[in-house]
């Protein structure tokens, strides 16, 4: 268990970060101020918070469509990372790459559009490190929906039979876009499909940051002494739709309700006032000091500019 | 000069290269102890052990995926997909991973690795392993496609590939691999992107590559006739430059290829030719190509489908 009030508050203040980030960025796409689409993270910020604290600033992490969340608990800039989703020179990729491919190749980080296809570029980052002898070790974040996909099953066994430093982190959240996992599966435990690849596989709350974080304390120090990889299922809820316009017509508003109760956010505002006793101010005073951040990230992307449309041909080839 | 086969100068060009830099490294399916489906990597496993030439499960997805992958952390891997054929099985990482990351990423990262791959029919092996699907590549921004002809381009071009900081997909035609042909011991590395000709004249422009650009240079030393060839060597990008210029000297054009027809290389390089030097032509551009059939096994029909000398010389005596 996490000892320190000021751990668990640190951990508090990355998600509610999150979740204020991504409601300012739902904000900006009704402005007509960020073109495309988004996937949001709603409800499952512990996951990436709870995972990445346990990371060194070197290790790589790998990310989906819905990616938002990731960034961020990796320690991604938020003005850069927003910039990115505005299409801004100043974004990680100048716009190129947007919301589902932001490469941050200095923070260490790459995500890709491809259901469980960066988890298989993340694969192959893992192999680098274990042929350089590096101590750094790989996660690849994937969703339920990309225990269906066949380049990630090859790349999960490639991954136990050369015992490659790599943690896939799967968020099932029990939707692949509209589809549940009970339509699309037999097996409804991940973790035990990932375990007949023959590495080490766990399952826990995806809602319980502390939990999570403790997981992967105790996993990682195997991964990074050469054990091999380990595969963690983190049960969750999508609270949002699949993208930004997803009428949710395939689950029912009691569904969301009851997940809702057991928002992550919630459920750690709840220990951090019960177990280590802040009180409501304390809390209200880390929100305040998120909508200013947030702030100083909306003027950053807002102040940058386009990029030239001359640079359009730039880097097709290295 | 001394001679080696196509295929010892693969291997050649790999070996050198896996010595001179320890970020190069091998991997496919079968390419270890039994030394690749067609014998190509034979002594690497002893050579530079399971740590540099891996063995692979078979999984083309995985292979390419994780090539693409360890090449962003510093690698330079060499692949091998065991035939043409199951290139559309590492489809999605070729064309959604390993060929995008360096643009979308603004240019901050490179992903410099070689894949291999024997193409091509005549063998009888039947319609999943005799294909070449170079056509089905040509769309595919961010990819460069290599394709020599002979041993001494094979290995000088294979040499270039693995220095190159891009993805490229290098194709070996199956027929190949036994011809000889001079290679120098001295090393030397050849410029992607450059076609060759392999034969001066003014009658007519022939362009091929690999196996039929060798059936070509036959069939036209045989009629003895004034032709130019041009190797292309390098698929994509295409040297359009050195084609014009020949197509400008002759006034006409033959492209042979393996590929089926529709969609085709030599459909592409018409286009060109036809955008660039149009009041050049004096006469209809010509096509040889893989008919649009699956390409059957028996020996009589196969014939049929592929291009093959008799077939070169119909045309190029109907242009001539």
């Amino acid at each position: 268990m996490v000892n320190l009030p000021q751990e668990a508050l640190a951990l508090y203040q990355k998600m509610l970060y999150i979740r204020m980030f991504e409601e300012r960025v739902a904000f900006l796409f009704t402005r007509g101020l960020i073109h495309g689409t988004a996937h949001f993270y709603v409800g499952q910020e512990a996951v990436a918070v709870g995972v990445c604290s346990a990371l060194q600033k070197d290790d790589f992490v790998t990310s989906t469509h819905r990616g938002h969340g990731h960034a961020l608990a990796k320690g991604l800039h938020p003005g850069r990372f927003l910039a990115e989703l505005q299409g801004k020179k100043d974004g990680f990729c100048s716009g190129r790459a947007g919301t589902q491919h932001t490469i941050s190749f200095a923070d260490h980080f790459l995500a890709n559009g491809v259901t469980g296809g960066a988890a298989v570029t993340g694969t192959g980052i893992a192999l680098a490190f274990k042929m350089q002898k590096k101590e750094q070790v790989v996660v690849s974040f994937i969703g339920d929906g990309a225990m269906n996909e066949g380049h990630f099953h090859e790349a999960l066994n490639l991954a136990a039979i050369w015992k490659l430093p790599i943690i896939y982190v799967c968020e099932n959240n029990l939707y692949a876009m509209s589809t549940h996992t009970k339509e699309t599966m037999i097996v409804q435990e991940l973790y035990q499909r990932a375990a007949s690849y023959g590495l080490e596989t766990f399952g826990v709350d995806g809602n319980d940051v502390l939990a999570i974080q403790q997981q992967i304390k105790t996993i990682i120090g195997g991964v990074r002494g050469g054990n091999g990889p380990v595969f963690l299922e983190c049960k969750t809820y999508r609270q949002s739709g699949h993208s930004k316009n997803d009428q949710r017509v395939y689950r029912t508003r009691e569904e969301e309700e009851e997940w809702k109760q057991k928002d992550p956010i919630l459920r750690l505002a709840h220990i951090l006032q019960q177990t280590f006793h802040y009180d409501e101010s304390e809390l209200h005073k880390v929100q305040a000091e998120i909508s200013g951040q947030i702030e100083e990230a909306v003027q950053f992307a807002e102040s940058s500019l386009f990029p030239m449309k001359e640079t359009v041909h730039d880097h097709v080839f290295a | 000069m001394r001679t080696i086969s196509y295929l010892e100068a693969i291997r050649e060009a790999i070996i050198e290269e896996m010595k001179r830099d320890p970020a190069v490294f091998f991997m496919g399916e079968d390419i270890a102890a039994y030394g690749g489906a067609f014998g190509v990597s034979k002594g690497l496993l002893q050579l530079f052990g399971p740590e540099r030439v891996r063995n692979t499960p078979m999984s083309e997805a995985a292979i390419t995926g994780v090539a693409a992958g360890a090449a962003i952390a510093g690698m330079r891997p060499i692949v091998e997909i065991m035939f043409m054929d199951f290139i559309t099985l590492a489809m999605d990482q070729l064309l959604n991973h390993a060929t995008q990351y360096r643009y979308t990423s603004n240019g901050q990262i490179k992903v410099p690795f070689v894949l291999r791959t024997p193409s091509g029919g005549g063998r009888g092996y039947g319609s999943t392993h005799s294909k070449s699907l170079e056509p089905l590549l040509q769309g595919i921004p961010g990819l460069k496609i290599v394709a020599p002809s002979t041993a001494y381009d094979a290995k000088g071009l294979l040499k270039a590939a693995i220095r190159d900081d891009n993805p490229i997909i290098f194709i070996e035609n199956k027929l190949l691999y036994s011809k000889v042909s001079e290679v120098p011991e001295e090393e030397y590395t050849i410029h992607l992107g450059q076609a060759t000709i392999v034969r001066e004249g003014s009658a007519l422009t022939l362009v091929s590559y690999g196996r039929m650009l060798q059936e070509s240079v036959e069939v036209v030393t045989q009629l003895g006739a004034a032709v130019e060839i041009i190797d292309l060597r390098t698929l994509r990008p295409i040297d359009i430059a050195l084609i014009t210029a020949s197509v400008k000297k002759t006034g006409k054009v033959l492209i042979v290829e393996e590929g089926f027809k529709t969609g085709g290389l030599a459909a592409e390089i018409v286009a060109q030719i036809v955008e660039r030097c149009f009041d050049y032509l004096d006469a209809p551009i010509k096509r040889l190509a893989s008919e649009d059939i699956p390409i059957p096994c028996t020996p009589i029909l196969e014939q049929e489908v592929l291009p093959n000398k008799s077939k070169i010389m119909k045309a190029i005596r109907e242009l001539l």
